[in-house]
């Protein structure tokens, strides 16, 4: 069920974001979800991009600091309710969410979300058990 | 006025015949109970009894703060622990501090010295000191303590920290002289006027303030801010604590060097070579009283000059410069030394941390302020932030146990250091002394 996660680590400094887009955008990389967490000093940016492998090795040949990590891909059904009842789920196992944030492309009638779990095993293992659908790693790739 | 005016306007010869009294005696008395100094004079194939005069003094060899590192903790005391009745510890280069001892003798001298140098500062049995300079292992609050109670001034006993406590006290005390660094002088102000208080309705009259260097501007801010006249005082614990030199309030033009009890030189820091008065060069003192931890030639790493003019005060000890800057990278942060070596033995003692890092040191609000950069590399970074500010946080705390400074960590990128001709620079000082 892994998807792969590219972390990035940023100084607070104006054009070090673009910076990144830019080194994406000249390996010719698509990037399909992204989140920012910023402190005063230092960012650390999250992406999912089409070709992982280049988009890492791209990043590194550029001196940054990148980081893999697995992360889970939901599907969240579209409708009032719809991520109250995984978080809930995950809640009576004590299953930390440690961040999430939302997938650009919606699949039919689903949202798309990136969790990142303390657990991802025993996470995933109950979505599923739960009848919760996941997203492969190739298949969001290519969304 | 002179608290010891026997000793403190001595003519020049009356003077260098005591200096040399008191330092063939404390020659034979190191050579013959310190490893350290026998060991050093046998190799430089010189014994006590070829130094026939003050001149002779050239010969010796140096001591320096590494010497007192390899003998740490007690390898250069003089007397037996039993009869060391103090001790003190002032940070090293390694994160060893250095250790001082004190025979009940040294303490009653240490006193006497710190009541020569309030007097010189303006401060009489009538006054009551408001003393900031902490109390502790740090030199500066027990040394200045003893000699205002040997004055007979009052003293309040504050040490550093709790500011508004201080201004409170300052209020209602009424103490008229001030004892602290020059840095946490001017953030006494700040808080001051943060809370209402004018030092202009404060009893002030003298401030005496050194453990740090500070600037005339800096003077001139705080003659101003505190509406006192400022003095300089100079100390270092390996030579005695506060007390080894000081301004006198009436010319406030140079700190004269209590002659009878330290020899002071000026040295070329690259040759070792003796220069005359007036030269500018690396100040070494040799201290020819004390009995728990004498040092000879210690090489202070201070820059100043010697001026042997007479003095309006009536003081006929030489007067060293204000200190100009030092011949090694130490820091000092908020009076506490700091070499960029400890910083990153520490940073090194951490797994997977980059060798580079970069200080930064400021001055906000008039306190020094200390910012670590530190390059994140592959090993440690986490996409996780709560992971990263635990990074931070982590060697921020060792950097406090380690060094007993306070300092800011900062994470950055990698290669983002700046660096000139492949050498990382290493220490960014901003503050304006």
């Amino acid at each position: 069920m892994g998807v792969q996660q590219l972390s990035v680590f940023l100084e607070n400094k104006a054009g070090r974001l673009s910076e990144v887009t830019g080194i994406l955008a000249e390996a010719g990389i698509n990037i399909r979800a992204l989140s920012l967490a910023d402190t005063s000093d230092f960012g650390v940016l999250r992406l999912i991009v089409d070709q992982g492998e280049k988009a890492l090795d791209a990043l590194k040949f550029n001196g940054f600091s990148v980081a893999i990590t697995d992360v889970v891909a939901v599907q969240v059904d579209d409708q009032p309710g719809g991520l109250h009842r995984i978080l809930g789920l995950l809640h009576e196992v004590r299953i930390n969410v440690e961040y999430m944030y939302a997938f650009v492309h919606q699949s039919g009638r689903h949202a798309v979300m990136i969790f990142r779990f303390d657990r991802p095993k025993d996470a995933v293992d109950l979505l599923q058990k739960n009848g919760i659908r996941m997203i492969e790693g190739d298949a969001l790739y290519r969304m | 006025m002179i608290f010891d005016m026997e000793f403190e306007t001595l003519p020049r010869e009356a003077l260098e015949a005591i200096q040399w009294r008191r330092l063939r005696a404390t020659l034979e008395r190191v050579y013959a109970t310190v490893p350290f100094y026998k060991e050093r004079f046998d190799a430089a194939g010189i014994h006590p009894n070829d130094i026939r005069s003050l001149s002779d003094l050239q010969h010796i060899p140096f001591t320096t703060k590494q010497d007192l590192r390899d003998n740490y903790p007690y390898g250069m005391f003089a007397v037996p622990l039993e009869n060391v009745v103090r001790i003190h510890a002032s940070s090293g280069t390694t994160g060893k501090p250095t250790v001082v001892g004190y025979t009940a003798r040294d303490i009653q001298m240490w006193a006497g010295l710190m009541a020569r140098a309030l007097s010189a500062g303006g401060a009489t049995r009538q006054d009551i000191i408001h003393n900031a300079y902490g109390y502790g292992l740090f030199t500066g609050g027990l040394g200045v303590h003893y000699g205002a109670e040997r004055l007979g001034a009052s003293v309040i006993p504050v040490s550093g920290g709790n500011t508004r406590r201080q201004i409170t006290i300052m209020k209602d005390f009424k103490p008229t002289i001030l004892t602290a660094t020059p840095s946490y002088a001017l953030h006494l102000s700040e808080v001051a006027q943060e809370m209402g208080v004018s030092f202009a309705d404060l009893c002030f009259r003298y401030g005496i303030f050194g453990a740090e260097p500070w600037s005339e501007n800096m003077r001139e801010e705080i003659q101003q801010k505190l509406n006192l006249k400022a003095i300089d005082i100079y100390g270092l614990s390996e030579v005695l604590g506060p007390g080894v030199s000081v301004e006198c309030y009436q010319a406030q033009k140079g700190l004269h060097i209590q002659e009878d009890h330290f020899i002071a030189e000026i040295i070329d820091p690259h040759t070792g070579k003796v220069l005359p008065f007036g030269q500018t060069g690396e100040l070494v003192f040799t201290s020819i009283t004390k009995e728990a931890f004498p040092v000879i030639r210690y090489r202070t790493r201070d820059i100043t000059t010697l001026d042997p003019s007479p003095c309006i005060c009536g003081r006929t000890f030489v007067r060293m410069q204000k200190v100009s800057g030092r011949t090694d990278d130490m820091l000092i942060i908020r009076g506490v030394n700091v070499f960029p070596s400890q910083i990153e033995s520490v940073l090194m003692e951490i797994d997977g941390l980059s060798p580079h890092y970069q200080l930064v040191v400021d001055r906000v609000e008039n306190l020094d302020t200390l910012t670590v950069m530190v390059e994140i590399g592959e090993t440690l970074f986490s996409d996780e932030v709560k992971a990263l500010q635990g990074l931070e946080k982590n060697i921020s705390y060792r950097i406090k146990e380690e060094l007993g400074v306070t300092a800011k960590v900062r994470l950055v990128e990698p290669k983002s250091i700046a660096r000139s001709q492949g050498k990382a620079v290493r220490v960014i000082d901003n503050r304006k002394i």
